[in-house]
């Protein structure tokens, strides 16, 4: 392959052959594991401080004014100093709360984004564990988070709390659906549900290109129906500020807060990756068919840079929704998911087999 | 457009029972509480007169008498008119409700009960508005409140 | 007409929410009590008083020129209208003719004053649907118009530039410029705002058909301002019972007959391009001549009662005075336009969703201070 240069599959292989070489087969896997555990924490501290500061300054591009530039270099560190701050605040203690759930809640909510977190291919070789079941993994342990609002609200011992917590949980388990039936397109186009092999298929042309109108389609929904899944607006019916105060964290504080506020970017970039794997290549670069040329310099270009960058690309489309739209209801919410989206998956789930069968892809 | 003068001649023939003079600015009527109702409402359904709007709804101190002053405007004949009335029982002032004339008023009447303690008779819900039950009536002339009321 | 069917209990199985004193989309301390069955709401009862000061007791205890100070802590949106009409009030009392220029200048101030006001409502509004982006369009281009206030009357919100006869002071010699300059500026920019909210599929489906008043009921209700023109009821007391120099403008009065959250939100947007059209008629002909009448430096009004009704931003403005020939009123009553709008609050969010009472309560364009006083 051109690229190999890029390929880490060999470096991982070198490090797990050489702690095999010197230990247990056991204690290998417990310290490959441990290594693993902590480059995905840190690479999830340094994504998410990342993102929220992000999102500040992209919503202060749409909203006309500068964002954060006060502290650091264009305000570079408020994020952090925002998490200093997160950390030494007091955890309000809340009355008639069901303690052990109202602080289960924002564990499982960050434990959810987590682990989907280790089953992303940032490059080639670059992944904790390469499921054949990927995308099914994916979206089992991403829509795990839901229990965790739940809890959330229902602990919280806070009418606010428990109308967003409900809202939250008829949204997520409706868009679960579209979400599931938008890949499950892509699935049926790529044959495999190995988020590596899904890569691997889309070396010359992304499955957005090669799937015709059905992968399109795919996308259009599947970026709707993630950010529903994400509670970000214009789907952020569970918080709806304006409405419900702040939804099912209304009662939470300090770094239980921030555990909620850190996994919603996190899910945020999580569905943001998975649809950059599934619909474009993954980390595999922009190479067109016959052009030696271009494809070589495309080629050149590392590839967590093309996976970082188309899904920094599809965070910032996600976040230009938070900030262009106003907030649907939670009727007009279902309606577009029960009415719509469902019917139009299905059916394109049908054209996309089709398709497949008849060979007509490329 | 009718001229005051006509209004108040308008107004003496329709309701007869309310003493009608010609104010500085509006036809002034004056209703014995009892008559209260009656008169506001033959003032809304009388085509000639159509009062459709009520503009303001006031209660009065007048020092000896409590009283409401009622603002009644046609926007389809663009006329005003101000239906007053006096109740002299300040103990237990009472008066007939005309929400079941004009909805809106259930607001201003609330309002009035809450500042002056005119009860209004078969007012669908009326409670204190502003105040909580251990306040006095501030609207009155002879309120007193030592803290947030400095006499000079 | 029913209206209501019992007190807000515990005793049905009902979820009762108070939304405010303290919440993001009321506005201010407006408390509302609101009973739910699962997201529909049943019953909106407003709780009122939280910022209830007893203006109309401490006018009692005021001369004529200190009364106008308070009126601008009513509306604190539509100060300007609010001067407007107690002035308008005691120099109808007086019997006093005030300068042409007055008039005029009168007149720009207070549709400068609406259109910021309506600004503010475009602003908040977007928000209360959840459209945060909106709230910074809205404050960019309001704060132009704060500057031409800053300019002239020294206040910004809080402007009290009127007084009994006349203004406080002359205006800045720069006010013209400054305001045709804004006018350009703002016509210019205003298509944003439908950009952003109006033509948006979601907030459409959001407002159209929400929170619908009959023009028979707002009628019933008394509904004034946008919100009443919005049911198709012509209110406008610029046009009904002219004021100020609004005899000599023509202009046009924005009348919908939806009545819904969506053609209230539309009549306040016509309004702002109505009220440039009557700056346009007004600012280059501001007659000169003096800014005030001669006035006493004591007024005390003839006794009798004195009534005089404008229209604020959001719906008319009653000043009602009794004077018993003191320099105090004997007595001061403000009929308030969001006191009368916030009434049928109940009628209107029945039935619908927390989120269209939410809406609702945006398109009244509620101002807590002017429904407590």
């Amino acid at each position: 392959m051109e690229f190999s240069i890029y390929d880490f599959s060999s470096f991982t292989a070198w490090i797990d052959q050489s702690l095999r070489a010197s230990m247990s087969p056991g204690l290998a896997l417990a310290i490959e594991m441990l290594i693993i555990g902590v480059v995905i924490l840190i690479f999830y501290a340094i994504v998410g401080l990342f993102l929220v500061y992000a999102e500040r300054k992209v919503c202060a591009l749409m909203q006309n004014r500068l964002g954060p530039n006060r502290v650091g270099p264009g305000g570079m560190f408020q994020t952090i100093a925002d998490l200093v701050k997160l950390l030494f605040v007091e955890l309000v203690p809340i009355k008639n709360a069901d303690k052990i759930l109202f602080s289960l809640a924002p564990y499982i909510v960050i434990i959810a984004s987590f682990m989907a977190m280790g089953a992303l291919p940032f490059a080639k070789g670059l992944h904790a564990i390469d499921l054949n079941i990927g995308v099914f993994y994916l979206m089992a342990v991403s829509s795990m988070g839901v229990v965790g609002v739940l809890l959330a609200g229902w602990a919280s011992n806070n009418k606010y709390s428990l109308i967003g917590a409900m809202r939250s949980g008829a949204q997520i388990v409706s868009y679960e659906l579209s979400v599931g039936m938008s890949l499950v397109t892509i699935v049926v186009l790529a044959g495999t549900m190995q988020l590596s092999e899904i890569v691997q298929a889309q070396q010359y042309g992304w499955f957005i290109f090669r799937g015709h109108i059905p992968a399109v389609i795919a996308f259009i929904i599947y970026i709707v129906a993630s950010t529903a899944e994400t509670n970000r607006g214009p789907f952020d019916l569970a918080e709806a500020e304006s409405e419900l105060t702040a939804g099912f964290h209304t009662e939470y504080s300090g770094i239980r807060f921030a555990f909620f506020f850190l996994a919603e970017y996190i899910n945020m970039f999580i569905v943001a990756a998975i649809a950059t794997t599934v619909f474009f290549g993954g980390w595999m670069p922009f190479n067109v068919y016959g052009w030696e040329g271009f494809n070589k310099v495309m080629n050149l270009i590392p590839p967590f840079i093309w996976f970082l960058g188309k899904t920094g690309a599809l965070i910032f489309l996600i976040m230009w929704f938070k900030w262009t739209f106003p907030r649907l209801r939670i009727d007009q919410l279902l309606t577009l998911e029960w009415k719509y989206f469902l019917p139009i998956n299905i059916v394109n789930v049908l054209i996309m087999a089709l398709i497949v069968l008849l060979g007509w892809h490329w | 457009m009718m001229e005051k003068s006509q209004l108040c001649a308008a107004l003496t023939t329709i309701v007869p029972e309310a003493v009608t003079v010609e104010g500085k600015q509006f036809a002034e009527l004056t209703v014995a509480p009892q008559n209260l109702r009656s008169v506001i409402g033959r003032l809304k359904e009388d085509p000639g007169l159509s009062f459709d709007i009520l503009v303001c709804l006031t209660g009065m101190d007048y020092g000896t008498d409590l009283g409401v002053v009622y603002h009644l405007r046609s926007y389809a004949l663009n006329h005003m008119a101000v239906v007053k009335t006096r109740i002299s029982d300040r103990e237990n002032p009472a008066i007939d409700s005309i929400c079941s004339i004009y909805p809106g008023a259930e607001f201003h009447e609330r309002e009035v009960y809450d500042l002056l303690g005119i009860k209004f008779n078969d007012h669908p819900d009326l409670r204190r508005l502003f105040l909580d039950s251990t306040w006095g009536y501030p609207l009155r002339k002879d309120y007193k409140d030592d803290v947030n009321i400095v006499l000079k | 007409m029913e209206v209501k069917e019992k007190k807000v209990g515990l005793e049905n199985e009902e979820y009762i929410i108070n939304m405010g004193p303290q919440h993001p989309s009321t506005h201010g301390v407006l408390r509302l009590v609101v009973a739910l069955k699962g997201e529909i709401v049943q019953r909106v009862e407003p709780h009122l008083g939280y910022i209830h000061r007893g203006i109309e007791k401490m006018c009692e205890n005021l001369t004529y020129q200190q009364i106008i100070h308070l009126t601008d802590r009513m509306d604190y949106l539509s100060a300007h209208i609010n001067n407007e009409a107690v002035c308008l009030t005691v120099e109808k009392a007086l019997e006093i003719e005030v300068p042409e220029r007055v008039k005029y200048i009168r007149t720009i101030m207070s549709e400068l004053t609406r259109i910021q006001s309506h600004q503010l409502f475009w602003a908040t509004f977007g928000m209360d649907l959840g459209g945060l982006t909106c709230f910074f369009y809205g404050l960019r281009d309001r704060e132009k118009v704060l500057d031409i206030f800053e300019e002239s009357c020294g206040g910004r919100m809080i402007v009290s530039y009127n007084t009994p006869g006349g203004l406080m002071n002359d205006i800045h010699p720069n006010f013209q410029n400054r305001v045709k300059e804004f006018l350009k500026y703002f016509r210019g920019v205003i298509h944003e705002y439908d950009d952003l909210l109006t033509g948006n599929v979601i907030f459409q489906e959001r407002s159209k058909g929400m929170g619908v008043m009959t023009k028979e009921e707002a009628i019933a209700w008394g509904l004034t301002g946008p919100t009443g023109r919005a049911s198709g009821f012509s209110c406008d007391i610029r046009k009904h019972y002219p004021y100020s120099a609004y005899d000599r403008v023509t202009f046009r009065e924005i009348l919908f007959d939806e009545g819904d959250v969506f053609h209230r939100y539309l009549a306040r947007m016509e309004e702002m391009r109505e009220s440039m059209n009557i700056i346009d008629q007004l600012i280059d002909n501001i007659p000169e001549g003096p800014y005030t009448a001669k006035m006493k430096p004591v007024i005390k009004l003839p006794e009798g009662e004195y009534f005089q009704s404008v229209e604020t931003a959001r719906g008319e403005l009653g000043v009602y005075i009794v004077s018993d020939g003191n320099k105090n009123p004997f007595r001061v009553k403000f009929r308030s336009p969001n006191f009368v709008n916030l009434a049928p609050l109940n009628l209107m969010a029945r039935g619908s969703k927390i989120a269209d009472l939410v809406a609702i309560g945006g398109s009244l364009d509620l101002i807590i201070p002017d429904i407590d006083r």
